[in-house]
Protein backbone atom coordinates (compact mmCIF):
# COMPACT_ATOMS: atom_id res chain seq x y z
CA UNK A 1 0.00 0.00 0.00
CA UNK A 2 1.70 3.54 -0.96
CA UNK A 3 -0.05 7.02 0.70
CA UNK A 4 -0.40 9.55 -1.43
CA UNK A 5 1.02 12.71 0.13
CA UNK A 6 0.91 16.25 -0.55
CA UNK A 7 3.77 19.00 0.06
CA UNK A 8 1.50 21.51 1.20
CA UNK A 9 4.08 24.28 1.14
CA UNK A 10 4.56 24.10 -2.40
CA UNK A 11 1.59 25.93 -4.33
CA UNK A 12 -0.94 23.61 -6.90
CA UNK A 13 -0.45 24.56 -10.11
CA UNK A 14 -3.95 26.55 -10.81
CA UNK A 15 -6.06 25.35 -13.40
CA UNK A 16 -5.86 26.98 -16.86
CA UNK A 17 -9.68 27.85 -16.65
CA UNK A 18 -12.55 27.89 -14.02
CA UNK A 19 -15.35 25.11 -14.82
CA UNK A 20 -18.11 27.50 -13.71
CA UNK A 21 -18.45 30.67 -16.14
CA UNK A 22 -19.80 34.11 -14.72
CA UNK A 23 -23.42 33.89 -15.62
CA UNK A 24 -23.23 30.14 -13.23
CA UNK A 25 -21.57 32.22 -10.49
CA UNK A 26 -24.20 34.97 -10.50
CA UNK A 27 -26.88 32.96 -10.28
CA UNK A 28 -25.72 30.78 -7.37
CA UNK A 29 -24.71 34.12 -5.49
CA UNK A 30 -28.18 35.28 -6.76
CA UNK A 31 -29.68 32.81 -4.97
CA UNK A 32 -27.34 32.75 -1.90
CA UNK A 33 -28.58 36.47 -1.23
CA UNK A 34 -32.63 34.91 -0.36
CA UNK A 35 -31.34 33.25 2.22
CA UNK A 36 -29.51 33.98 5.10
CA UNK A 37 -26.25 32.11 4.94
CA UNK A 38 -24.70 32.04 1.99
CA UNK A 39 -24.18 28.30 2.49
CA UNK A 40 -27.25 27.63 2.05
CA UNK A 41 -27.40 27.73 -1.46
CA UNK A 42 -25.30 24.44 -1.42
CA UNK A 43 -27.53 21.95 -2.46
CA UNK A 44 -28.58 24.35 -5.38
CA UNK A 45 -25.17 25.29 -6.91
CA UNK A 46 -24.69 21.50 -6.72
CA UNK A 47 -27.55 20.59 -8.41
CA UNK A 48 -27.31 23.38 -10.88
CA UNK A 49 -23.51 22.11 -11.27
CA UNK A 50 -24.34 18.62 -11.95
CA UNK A 51 -27.11 19.46 -14.30
CA UNK A 52 -24.85 22.01 -16.63
CA UNK A 53 -21.37 19.91 -16.47
CA UNK A 54 -22.14 16.20 -15.43
CA UNK A 55 -20.87 14.50 -12.57
CA UNK A 56 -19.12 16.84 -9.86
CA UNK A 57 -15.78 16.85 -10.45
CA UNK A 58 -12.74 17.90 -7.21
CA UNK A 59 -12.68 21.17 -9.30
CA UNK A 60 -16.18 22.33 -9.82
CA UNK A 61 -16.07 21.07 -5.74
CA UNK A 62 -13.41 23.83 -5.16
CA UNK A 63 -14.85 26.79 -7.00
CA UNK A 64 -18.26 26.44 -4.91
CA UNK A 65 -16.36 26.28 -1.60
CA UNK A 66 -14.71 29.16 -3.30
CA UNK A 67 -17.90 30.90 -4.20
CA UNK A 68 -19.41 30.16 -0.89
CA UNK A 69 -16.45 30.92 0.86
CA UNK A 70 -16.68 27.25 2.94
CA UNK A 71 -13.69 24.46 2.44
CA UNK A 72 -14.05 22.05 -0.08
CA UNK A 73 -14.14 19.59 2.29
CA UNK A 74 -17.51 21.09 3.48
CA UNK A 75 -18.63 21.07 -0.38
CA UNK A 76 -17.52 17.17 -0.19
CA UNK A 77 -18.81 16.32 2.87
CA UNK A 78 -22.30 17.34 1.81
CA UNK A 79 -22.46 16.60 -1.62
CA UNK A 80 -21.31 12.74 -0.88
CA UNK A 81 -24.23 12.65 1.57
CA UNK A 82 -27.39 13.16 -1.09
CA UNK A 83 -27.79 9.86 -3.41
CA UNK A 84 -29.01 12.93 -6.20
CA UNK A 85 -25.49 13.57 -6.71
CA UNK A 86 -22.63 11.36 -8.54
CA UNK A 87 -18.94 11.33 -8.49
CA UNK A 88 -19.13 8.95 -11.20
CA UNK A 89 -19.34 9.37 -15.08
CA UNK A 90 -23.01 8.28 -15.98
CA UNK A 91 -24.87 7.07 -19.53
CA UNK A 92 -26.65 10.02 -21.62
CA UNK A 93 -29.86 9.05 -20.02
CA UNK A 94 -30.49 7.81 -16.05
CA UNK A 95 -33.34 5.11 -15.66
CA UNK A 96 -34.77 5.39 -11.80
CA UNK A 97 -36.39 2.36 -11.14
CA UNK A 98 -38.70 2.53 -8.02
CA UNK A 99 -37.81 -0.17 -5.62
CA UNK A 100 -40.13 0.68 -2.91
CA UNK A 101 -42.63 -1.59 -1.55
CA UNK A 102 -46.20 -0.52 -3.84
CA UNK A 103 -43.70 -0.92 -6.51
CA UNK A 104 -42.44 -4.10 -5.69
CA UNK A 105 -45.61 -5.47 -4.97
CA UNK A 106 -47.09 -4.28 -8.36
CA UNK A 107 -44.09 -5.69 -10.46
CA UNK A 108 -41.28 -3.56 -10.27
CA UNK A 109 -38.80 -6.56 -9.77
CA UNK A 110 -39.81 -7.72 -13.25
CA UNK A 111 -39.15 -4.57 -14.56
CA UNK A 112 -36.00 -4.67 -13.24
CA UNK A 113 -35.26 -8.00 -14.59
CA UNK A 114 -36.32 -6.87 -18.35
CA UNK A 115 -34.64 -3.79 -17.82
CA UNK A 116 -31.06 -6.05 -17.75
CA UNK A 117 -31.89 -8.27 -19.90
CA UNK A 118 -32.59 -5.60 -22.31
CA UNK A 119 -29.55 -3.24 -21.40
CA UNK A 120 -26.87 -5.67 -20.30
CA UNK A 121 -26.47 -4.21 -17.05
CA UNK A 122 -27.43 -4.14 -13.76
CA UNK A 123 -28.41 -1.47 -10.88
CA UNK A 124 -25.37 0.65 -10.64
CA UNK A 125 -23.80 0.11 -13.98
CA UNK A 126 -23.67 1.95 -17.45
CA UNK A 127 -24.25 0.26 -20.51
CA UNK A 128 -21.26 -0.38 -22.89
CA UNK A 129 -22.31 2.19 -25.32
CA UNK A 130 -23.06 5.10 -22.33
CA UNK A 131 -26.70 5.62 -23.50
CA UNK A 132 -28.42 4.38 -20.25
CA UNK A 133 -27.39 3.68 -16.92
CA UNK A 134 -29.64 1.80 -14.28
CA UNK A 135 -29.91 2.54 -10.57
CA UNK A 136 -33.13 1.17 -8.24
CA UNK A 137 -34.86 4.16 -6.42
CA UNK A 138 -36.28 4.44 -2.91
CA UNK A 139 -39.75 5.72 -3.16
CA UNK A 140 -40.56 8.04 -5.48
CA UNK A 141 -43.66 9.43 -4.21
CA UNK A 142 -45.40 7.89 -7.33
CA UNK A 143 -47.48 4.52 -5.28
CA UNK A 144 -50.62 5.76 -7.24
CA UNK A 145 -48.72 4.91 -10.46
CA UNK A 146 -47.08 1.71 -9.39
CA UNK A 147 -44.29 0.59 -10.80
CA UNK A 148 -43.15 3.56 -11.33
CA UNK A 149 -39.67 4.34 -12.73
CA UNK A 150 -37.92 8.17 -13.46
CA UNK A 151 -35.63 8.36 -16.52
CA UNK A 152 -33.75 11.54 -16.41
CA UNK A 153 -36.44 13.17 -13.89
CA UNK A 154 -39.45 12.00 -16.08
CA UNK A 155 -42.12 10.13 -14.40
CA UNK A 156 -43.34 6.83 -16.78
CA UNK A 157 -46.20 5.98 -14.59
CA UNK A 158 -47.59 2.15 -14.36
CA UNK A 159 -44.94 0.47 -16.57
CA UNK A 160 -45.40 -2.89 -17.77
CA UNK A 161 -42.91 -4.69 -19.21
CA UNK A 162 -44.22 -4.67 -22.90
CA UNK A 163 -44.06 -0.90 -22.94
CA UNK A 164 -40.10 -1.03 -22.45
CA UNK A 165 -39.38 -0.75 -25.78
CA UNK A 166 -41.33 1.94 -26.96
CA UNK A 167 -40.29 3.99 -23.63
CA UNK A 168 -36.92 3.64 -24.01
CA UNK A 169 -36.83 4.24 -28.03
CA UNK A 170 -37.17 7.75 -27.02
CA UNK A 171 -34.25 8.33 -25.17
CA UNK A 172 -30.97 8.01 -27.94
CA UNK B 1 -74.46 14.17 5.92
CA UNK B 2 -72.35 14.43 3.06
CA UNK B 3 -69.00 15.42 2.88
CA UNK B 4 -68.03 18.35 0.29
CA UNK B 5 -64.01 18.11 -0.07
CA UNK B 6 -62.32 21.44 0.22
CA UNK B 7 -58.49 20.55 -0.48
CA UNK B 8 -59.37 18.71 -3.59
CA UNK B 9 -62.15 21.09 -4.83
CA UNK B 10 -59.88 22.56 -7.67
CA UNK B 11 -58.77 19.01 -8.58
CA UNK B 12 -60.36 18.48 -12.30
CA UNK B 13 -60.47 22.34 -12.97
CA UNK B 14 -56.83 22.63 -14.63
CA UNK B 15 -57.22 26.33 -14.82
CA UNK B 16 -56.85 26.46 -10.94
CA UNK B 17 -53.08 25.50 -11.56
CA UNK B 18 -52.58 28.97 -12.62
CA UNK B 19 -52.94 32.60 -10.00
CA UNK B 20 -55.66 33.68 -12.54
CA UNK B 21 -57.60 30.25 -12.28
CA UNK B 22 -56.54 29.96 -8.21
CA UNK B 23 -58.46 33.61 -7.83
CA UNK B 24 -61.31 32.67 -10.45
CA UNK B 25 -62.44 29.91 -8.08
CA UNK B 26 -62.18 31.20 -4.52
CA UNK B 27 -58.62 31.70 -4.34
CA UNK B 28 -56.86 33.52 -1.80
CA UNK B 29 -60.18 34.51 -0.31
CA UNK B 30 -58.47 33.42 3.19
CA UNK B 31 -55.43 36.67 2.90
CA UNK B 32 -58.39 39.42 3.39
CA UNK B 33 -59.70 37.79 6.51
CA UNK B 34 -56.66 36.87 8.02
CA UNK B 35 -54.81 40.22 7.36
CA UNK B 36 -58.05 41.61 9.36
CA UNK B 37 -57.30 39.29 12.72
CA UNK B 38 -54.44 39.42 14.98
CA UNK B 39 -51.35 36.96 14.51
CA UNK B 40 -52.78 35.23 18.30
CA UNK B 41 -56.10 35.23 16.75
CA UNK B 42 -55.18 32.95 14.10
CA UNK B 43 -52.96 30.66 16.31
CA UNK B 44 -56.06 30.63 18.63
CA UNK B 45 -57.89 29.64 15.51
CA UNK B 46 -56.15 26.79 14.50
CA UNK B 47 -55.72 25.20 18.33
CA UNK B 48 -59.64 25.68 18.30
CA UNK B 49 -59.75 23.95 15.22
CA UNK B 50 -58.19 20.97 16.34
CA UNK B 51 -55.87 20.72 13.63
CA UNK B 52 -53.00 17.78 13.79
CA UNK B 53 -49.89 17.90 11.51
CA UNK B 54 -50.44 16.06 8.75
CA UNK B 55 -46.87 14.52 7.64
CA UNK B 56 -46.97 11.68 10.20
CA UNK B 57 -46.60 12.50 13.62
CA UNK B 58 -50.03 13.81 14.33
CA UNK B 59 -49.04 17.28 16.59
CA UNK B 60 -51.10 19.67 17.22
CA UNK B 61 -50.54 22.24 14.79
CA UNK B 62 -51.54 25.65 17.35
CA UNK B 63 -49.63 24.01 20.06
CA UNK B 64 -46.28 24.13 18.06
CA UNK B 65 -46.88 27.50 16.86
CA UNK B 66 -47.61 28.33 20.25
CA UNK B 67 -43.63 27.37 21.27
CA UNK B 68 -42.33 30.00 19.64
CA UNK B 69 -40.69 32.66 22.09
CA UNK B 70 -43.02 35.92 22.12
CA UNK B 71 -41.69 39.65 21.41
CA UNK B 72 -38.70 37.86 19.35
CA UNK B 73 -36.61 40.32 18.10
CA UNK B 74 -34.96 38.75 15.33
CA UNK B 75 -36.94 36.98 12.19
CA UNK B 76 -38.87 34.22 12.26
CA UNK B 77 -38.73 31.53 9.68
CA UNK B 78 -41.31 29.54 8.24
CA UNK B 79 -40.30 25.80 6.54
CA UNK B 80 -42.56 23.68 4.46
CA UNK B 81 -42.25 20.10 4.86
CA UNK B 82 -42.73 19.39 1.12
CA UNK B 83 -39.99 15.82 1.58
CA UNK B 84 -42.86 13.65 0.95
CA UNK B 85 -40.49 10.69 1.54
CA UNK B 86 -42.38 7.98 3.42
CA UNK B 87 -43.05 4.86 0.98
CA UNK B 88 -46.94 4.85 0.57
CA UNK B 89 -47.35 8.58 0.56
CA UNK B 90 -47.87 10.82 -2.35
CA UNK B 91 -50.68 13.44 -1.18
CA UNK B 92 -48.77 16.44 -1.27
CA UNK B 93 -47.50 15.66 -4.59
CA UNK B 94 -50.84 15.31 -5.91
CA UNK B 95 -51.73 19.19 -3.75
CA UNK B 96 -48.76 20.53 -6.15
CA UNK B 97 -50.08 18.83 -9.19
CA UNK B 98 -53.54 20.08 -9.47
CA UNK B 99 -53.21 23.05 -7.13
CA UNK B 100 -50.12 24.66 -6.26
CA UNK B 101 -51.49 28.36 -5.11
CA UNK B 102 -53.29 26.77 -2.24
CA UNK B 103 -49.86 25.45 -0.90
CA UNK B 104 -48.98 28.96 -1.33
CA UNK B 105 -52.03 30.36 0.56
CA UNK B 106 -51.58 28.00 3.47
CA UNK B 107 -47.75 28.90 3.63
CA UNK B 108 -48.70 33.06 3.65
CA UNK B 109 -51.49 32.75 6.44
CA UNK B 110 -49.76 30.26 8.90
CA UNK B 111 -46.79 32.54 8.24
CA UNK B 112 -48.40 35.27 9.14
CA UNK B 113 -49.85 33.48 11.88
CA UNK B 114 -46.41 32.99 13.17
CA UNK B 115 -45.15 36.16 12.40
CA UNK B 116 -42.65 34.80 9.95
CA UNK B 117 -40.89 36.66 7.65
CA UNK B 118 -39.12 33.75 5.01
CA UNK B 119 -40.59 31.21 4.38
CA UNK B 120 -38.93 27.97 2.71
CA UNK B 121 -40.48 25.56 0.88
CA UNK B 122 -38.33 22.50 1.23
CA UNK B 123 -39.53 19.82 -1.81
CA UNK B 124 -37.75 16.61 -2.52
CA UNK B 125 -35.23 16.25 -5.19
CA UNK B 126 -37.35 13.34 -7.65
CA UNK B 127 -40.08 15.97 -7.43
CA UNK B 128 -38.64 17.67 -10.31
CA UNK B 129 -42.07 18.38 -12.26
CA UNK B 130 -43.71 19.58 -8.93
CA UNK B 131 -40.66 21.52 -8.13
CA UNK B 132 -41.33 23.49 -11.16
CA UNK B 133 -45.08 24.01 -10.83
CA UNK B 134 -44.30 26.04 -7.42
CA UNK B 135 -41.90 27.86 -8.96
CA UNK B 136 -43.57 29.14 -11.58
CA UNK B 137 -46.95 29.64 -9.28
CA UNK B 138 -44.31 31.50 -6.39
CA UNK B 139 -43.19 33.80 -9.51
CA UNK B 140 -46.80 34.53 -10.43
CA UNK B 141 -47.77 35.15 -6.63
CA UNK B 142 -44.92 37.76 -6.32
CA UNK B 143 -46.30 39.70 -9.48
CA UNK B 144 -49.64 39.61 -8.18
CA UNK B 145 -48.57 40.75 -5.25
CA UNK B 146 -49.57 37.73 -2.55
CA UNK B 147 -45.84 37.22 -1.58
CA UNK B 148 -42.72 39.94 -1.17
CA UNK B 149 -43.29 43.62 0.24
CA UNK B 150 -46.56 45.03 2.05
CA UNK B 151 -48.56 41.54 0.72
CA UNK B 152 -52.40 42.95 -0.98
CA UNK B 153 -51.71 46.28 0.85
CA UNK B 154 -51.68 44.93 4.44
CA UNK B 155 -48.52 45.72 5.58
CA UNK B 156 -46.96 42.55 6.35
CA UNK B 157 -43.73 41.51 4.24
CA UNK B 158 -42.95 37.66 3.37
CA UNK B 159 -40.32 36.72 1.38
CA UNK B 160 -40.77 32.67 -0.18
CA UNK B 161 -37.98 30.58 -1.29
CA UNK B 162 -37.86 26.99 -2.93
CA UNK B 163 -35.75 24.56 -1.93
CA UNK B 164 -34.67 21.55 -3.63
CA UNK B 165 -33.62 18.20 -1.24
CA UNK B 166 -31.27 15.99 -3.21
CA UNK B 167 -32.08 12.27 -2.39
CA UNK B 168 -32.43 11.05 1.13
CA UNK B 169 -35.47 10.03 3.61
CA UNK B 170 -34.34 11.17 6.43
CA UNK B 171 -34.53 14.84 5.60
CA UNK B 172 -38.23 14.59 6.42
CA UNK B 173 -37.28 14.67 9.78
CA UNK B 174 -37.41 18.22 10.74
CA UNK B 175 -33.62 18.91 12.12
CA UNK B 176 -32.44 16.57 9.21
CA UNK B 177 -34.43 19.51 6.91
CA UNK B 178 -32.65 22.12 8.74
CA UNK B 179 -29.53 20.94 8.56
CA UNK B 180 -29.99 20.02 4.14
CA UNK B 181 -31.50 23.70 4.05
CA UNK B 182 -28.24 25.12 5.56
CA UNK B 183 -26.09 23.53 3.18
CA UNK B 184 -25.08 20.44 5.00
CA UNK B 185 -25.31 16.89 5.20
CA UNK B 186 -28.93 15.58 6.31
CA UNK B 187 -28.44 14.72 9.71
CA UNK B 188 -31.05 15.28 12.38
CA UNK B 189 -30.03 17.55 15.21
CA UNK B 190 -29.88 16.75 19.07
CA UNK B 191 -33.10 17.81 20.47
CA UNK B 192 -33.45 20.17 22.72
CA UNK B 193 -32.85 23.23 21.65
CA UNK B 194 -35.82 22.64 19.50
CA UNK B 195 -37.06 24.11 16.67
CA UNK B 196 -39.45 26.92 17.55
CA UNK B 197 -36.59 28.03 19.31
CA UNK B 198 -33.74 27.40 17.37
CA UNK B 199 -34.17 26.13 14.25
CA UNK B 200 -32.99 27.17 10.78
CA UNK B 201 -29.73 29.72 10.65
CA UNK B 202 -29.99 29.64 14.40
CA UNK B 203 -33.80 31.40 14.44
CA UNK B 204 -36.99 30.40 15.89
CA UNK B 205 -38.24 28.38 13.41
CA UNK B 206 -41.93 26.56 12.73
CA UNK B 207 -41.77 23.58 10.32
CA UNK B 208 -45.16 22.20 9.10
CA UNK B 209 -45.89 19.72 6.30
CA UNK B 210 -47.56 21.17 3.24
CA UNK B 211 -51.36 19.58 3.81
CA UNK B 212 -51.59 21.08 7.14
CA UNK B 213 -50.71 24.50 6.02
CA UNK B 214 -53.35 23.84 3.45
CA UNK B 215 -56.23 23.23 5.88
CA UNK B 216 -54.97 26.79 7.52
CA UNK B 217 -56.84 28.40 4.83
CA UNK B 218 -60.14 26.75 5.13
CA UNK B 219 -60.17 26.69 8.80
CA UNK B 220 -60.07 30.69 8.02
CA UNK B 221 -62.84 30.51 5.97
CA UNK B 222 -65.21 27.94 7.20
CA UNK B 223 -63.97 28.78 10.81
CA UNK B 224 -62.59 26.41 13.41
CA UNK B 225 -66.22 24.82 14.58
CA UNK B 226 -66.96 23.60 10.78
CA UNK B 227 -63.53 22.02 11.33
CA UNK B 228 -63.97 20.08 14.13
CA UNK B 229 -68.01 19.29 12.76
CA UNK B 230 -65.53 16.90 10.60
CA UNK B 231 -64.01 14.06 11.89
CA UNK B 232 -63.92 12.25 15.14
CA UNK B 233 -63.09 14.60 18.59
CA UNK B 234 -59.67 13.69 18.60
CA UNK B 235 -58.60 13.53 14.92
CA UNK B 236 -60.72 16.70 13.50
CA UNK B 237 -61.10 17.73 10.00
CA UNK B 238 -60.52 16.16 6.55
CA UNK B 239 -57.60 14.24 5.54
CA UNK B 240 -55.89 13.20 1.95
CA UNK B 241 -55.86 9.61 2.25
CA UNK B 242 -53.58 7.92 -0.35
CA UNK B 243 -54.15 4.11 -1.02
CA UNK B 244 -51.72 2.27 -3.63
CA UNK B 245 -50.48 -1.53 -3.96
CA UNK B 246 -53.09 -4.29 -4.94
CA UNK B 247 -56.29 -2.52 -5.47
CA UNK B 248 -58.09 -1.28 -8.73
CA UNK B 249 -58.34 2.30 -8.14
CA UNK B 250 -54.85 3.25 -6.67
CA UNK B 251 -54.87 7.40 -5.96
CA UNK B 252 -55.96 9.98 -3.09
CA UNK B 253 -59.46 10.49 -1.78
CA UNK B 254 -60.25 13.37 0.36
CA UNK B 255 -62.70 12.05 2.92
CA UNK B 256 -63.03 13.27 6.77
CA UNK B 257 -61.27 11.95 9.46
CA UNK B 258 -62.06 8.33 10.95
CA UNK B 259 -63.61 6.59 7.60
CA UNK B 260 -63.04 2.74 8.33
CA UNK B 261 -59.92 1.26 6.70
CA UNK B 262 -62.26 -1.48 4.66
CA UNK B 263 -64.12 1.27 3.27
CA UNK B 264 -61.64 3.29 2.01
CA UNK B 265 -60.40 0.01 0.11
CA UNK B 266 -63.68 -0.73 -1.08
CA UNK B 267 -65.37 2.18 -1.65
CA UNK B 268 -62.82 4.50 -2.72
CA UNK B 269 -59.90 1.98 -3.76
CA UNK B 270 -61.94 0.24 -6.10
CA UNK B 271 -61.76 -3.16 -4.15
CA UNK B 272 -58.75 -5.76 -4.67
CA UNK B 273 -57.31 -6.47 -7.72
CA UNK B 274 -58.74 -9.34 -9.30
CA UNK B 275 -61.22 -10.01 -6.53
CA UNK B 276 -58.78 -11.49 -4.33
CA UNK B 277 -59.07 -11.09 -0.69
CA UNK B 278 -56.85 -8.74 1.87
CA UNK B 279 -54.23 -9.87 3.64
CA UNK B 280 -52.39 -6.70 5.68
CA UNK B 281 -52.38 -3.14 5.48
CA UNK B 282 -50.23 -0.67 5.87
CA UNK B 283 -52.10 2.37 7.46
CA UNK B 284 -50.07 5.16 6.21
CA UNK B 285 -46.43 4.46 5.21
CA UNK B 286 -44.07 2.08 5.47
CA UNK B 287 -42.95 3.14 9.45
CA UNK B 288 -46.65 2.51 10.90
CA UNK B 289 -46.62 -1.15 11.46
CA UNK B 290 -49.26 -3.69 9.89
CA UNK B 291 -53.15 -4.04 10.13
CA UNK B 292 -54.46 -8.02 9.30
CA UNK B 293 -57.12 -8.63 8.15
CA UNK B 294 -59.39 -9.31 10.70
CA UNK B 295 -58.15 -5.47 12.03
CA UNK B 296 -59.60 -3.62 8.89
CA UNK B 297 -62.58 -1.99 10.92
CA UNK B 298 -60.30 0.49 12.21
CA UNK B 299 -60.92 3.70 12.16
CA UNK B 300 -58.66 5.86 10.14
CA UNK B 301 -57.86 8.37 12.35
CA UNK B 302 -55.06 9.57 14.78
CA UNK B 303 -56.57 6.94 17.22
CA UNK B 304 -57.27 3.75 15.51
CA UNK B 305 -54.06 2.20 14.03
CA UNK B 306 -52.28 2.89 17.53
CA UNK B 307 -54.98 0.70 19.38
CA UNK B 308 -54.47 -1.95 16.70
CA UNK B 309 -50.66 -2.34 17.61
CA UNK B 310 -49.23 0.60 14.97
CA UNK B 311 -46.88 3.26 15.67
CA UNK B 312 -49.74 5.66 14.40
CA UNK B 313 -51.44 6.64 11.43
CA UNK B 314 -48.76 8.02 10.19
CA UNK B 315 -48.93 9.98 6.30
CA UNK B 316 -52.46 8.15 5.67
CA UNK B 317 -50.73 6.21 2.68
CA UNK B 318 -52.49 2.77 2.38
CA UNK B 319 -50.50 0.30 1.08
CA UNK B 320 -52.84 -3.26 0.38
CA UNK B 321 -51.55 -6.16 0.05
CA UNK B 322 -53.23 -9.24 -1.01
CA UNK B 323 -53.80 -12.94 0.21
CA UNK B 324 -51.02 -14.37 -1.96
CA UNK B 325 -48.71 -11.57 -0.40
CA UNK B 326 -45.57 -13.34 1.16
CA UNK B 327 -45.15 -11.01 4.28
CA UNK B 328 -41.36 -12.00 5.35
CA UNK B 329 -40.53 -10.74 1.40
CA UNK B 330 -42.68 -7.14 2.27
CA UNK B 331 -40.42 -7.08 5.70
CA UNK B 332 -37.31 -7.40 3.66
CA UNK B 333 -38.10 -4.53 1.46
CA UNK B 334 -39.25 -1.94 4.37
CA UNK B 335 -36.02 -3.01 6.09
CA UNK B 336 -33.93 -2.40 2.98
CA UNK B 337 -35.18 0.96 2.93
CA UNK B 338 -34.47 1.77 6.19
CA UNK B 339 -31.09 -0.14 5.87
CA UNK B 340 -30.62 2.58 3.07
CA UNK B 341 -31.88 5.81 4.38
CA UNK B 342 -29.93 5.66 7.90
CA UNK B 343 -28.01 8.82 8.08
CA UNK B 344 -25.60 6.81 9.68
CA UNK B 345 -25.10 8.84 13.21
CA UNK B 346 -26.48 6.57 15.54
CA UNK B 347 -25.22 2.86 15.53
CA UNK B 348 -28.54 1.34 17.07
CA UNK B 349 -29.99 2.27 13.41
CA UNK B 350 -27.01 2.39 11.26
CA UNK B 351 -26.01 -1.11 12.00
CA UNK B 352 -29.19 -2.41 13.12
CA UNK B 353 -31.03 -1.64 10.23
CA UNK B 354 -28.08 -3.58 8.27
CA UNK B 355 -28.02 -6.53 10.53
CA UNK B 356 -31.62 -7.15 9.55
CA UNK B 357 -31.89 -6.45 6.41
CA UNK B 358 -29.07 -9.38 6.57
CA UNK B 359 -30.70 -11.40 8.77
CA UNK B 360 -34.12 -11.55 6.15
CA UNK B 361 -32.00 -12.07 3.09
CA UNK B 362 -30.55 -15.22 4.63
CA UNK B 363 -34.47 -16.59 5.77
CA UNK B 364 -35.59 -16.05 2.65
CA UNK B 365 -32.66 -17.59 0.73
CA UNK B 366 -33.81 -21.04 3.05
CA UNK B 367 -30.56 -20.25 5.58
CA UNK B 368 -32.34 -18.65 8.35
CA UNK B 369 -33.21 -20.31 11.75
CA UNK B 370 -36.13 -19.80 14.42
CA UNK B 371 -33.18 -18.01 16.83
CA UNK B 372 -33.08 -15.33 13.41
CA UNK B 373 -36.41 -14.33 13.74
CA UNK B 374 -36.30 -13.77 17.82
CA UNK B 375 -33.19 -11.59 16.99
CA UNK B 376 -34.96 -9.45 14.73
CA UNK B 377 -37.70 -9.26 17.20
CA UNK B 378 -34.62 -8.09 19.81
CA UNK B 379 -33.53 -5.90 17.65
CA UNK B 380 -36.60 -4.34 16.86
CA UNK B 381 -36.90 -3.61 20.60
CA UNK B 382 -33.45 -2.15 20.92
CA UNK B 383 -33.70 0.63 18.18
CA UNK B 384 -35.09 4.12 17.58
CA UNK B 385 -35.80 7.50 19.58
CA UNK B 386 -38.79 6.05 21.67
CA UNK B 387 -36.96 3.74 23.89
CA UNK B 388 -34.46 6.49 23.79
CA UNK B 389 -31.44 4.75 21.19
CA UNK B 390 -31.22 7.34 18.83
CA UNK B 391 -31.48 10.90 18.02
CA UNK B 392 -34.17 10.57 15.15
CA UNK B 393 -37.06 8.54 14.35
CA UNK B 394 -36.12 6.46 11.59
CA UNK B 395 -35.08 3.48 13.32
CA UNK B 396 -38.58 3.73 15.52
CA UNK B 397 -39.78 3.08 11.58
CA UNK B 398 -37.90 -0.20 11.21
CA UNK B 399 -38.68 -1.18 15.04
CA UNK B 400 -42.46 -1.08 14.37
CA UNK B 401 -42.15 -2.69 11.00
CA UNK B 402 -40.72 -5.73 12.40
CA UNK B 403 -42.32 -5.67 15.63
CA UNK B 404 -45.54 -5.79 14.10
CA UNK B 405 -45.14 -7.62 11.15
CA UNK B 406 -43.26 -10.64 12.86
CA UNK B 407 -46.24 -10.64 15.80
CA UNK B 408 -48.88 -10.59 13.10
CA UNK B 409 -47.63 -12.82 10.78
CA UNK B 410 -45.69 -14.98 13.04
CA UNK B 411 -46.66 -18.28 11.41
CA UNK B 412 -45.07 -17.44 8.08
CA UNK B 413 -41.88 -16.55 8.97
CA UNK B 414 -41.86 -19.58 11.26
CA UNK B 415 -42.97 -21.85 8.01
CA UNK B 416 -40.22 -20.33 5.95
CA UNK B 417 -37.46 -21.13 8.80
CA UNK B 418 -38.34 -24.31 9.53
CA UNK B 419 -39.51 -25.88 6.26
CA UNK B 420 -38.54 -23.52 4.06
CA UNK B 421 -41.90 -22.89 2.70
CA UNK B 422 -42.56 -19.06 1.49
CA UNK B 423 -46.31 -18.07 1.31
CA UNK B 424 -48.11 -16.68 -1.67
CA UNK B 425 -44.84 -16.71 -4.00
Amino acid sequence: MTWESIDRLTPIDQPAETLLDEAFRKDILDRAAKYPAKRAALLPALHAAQEKLGPLSDQVMVEIAELLAISPADVLDTATFYDMFTREERGRHLIGVCESLSCELCGCNELLDALTEKLGITPGQTSNDKRFSLVTMQCIGACDFAPAMLIDGELHKTVSVEHLDEILRKYT
Amino acid sequence: MSFEPVLTKNVGHPEAVTLEGYVARGGYESLKKAFGMKPAELVQLVKDSGLRGRGGAGFPAGTKWGFLPQEHPGPIYMVVNFDESEPGTFKDRYIADNDPHQIIEGVIVSSYATRASGAFIFIRGEFLAQAKIMEKAIQEAYKGGYLGKNIQGSGYDLECVLHRGAGAYVCGEETAMLEALEGKRGWPRTKPPFPAVEGAFGKPTVINNVETLCCVPHIINKGATWFTGLGTEKSSGMKLYGISGHVNNPGVYELPMGIPCNELIEKYGGGMRGGKKVKAVIPGGVSTGVLTADELDCPMDFEGPIGRGCLGLGTAGLMVMNEQTCMVTVLRNIVRFFAHESCGQCTPCREGAQWMYRILNRIIEGEGTIEDVNTLLELAETQGALPGKTICGLADGTAWAVKTIITKFRSEFDAMVTDNVAIGN
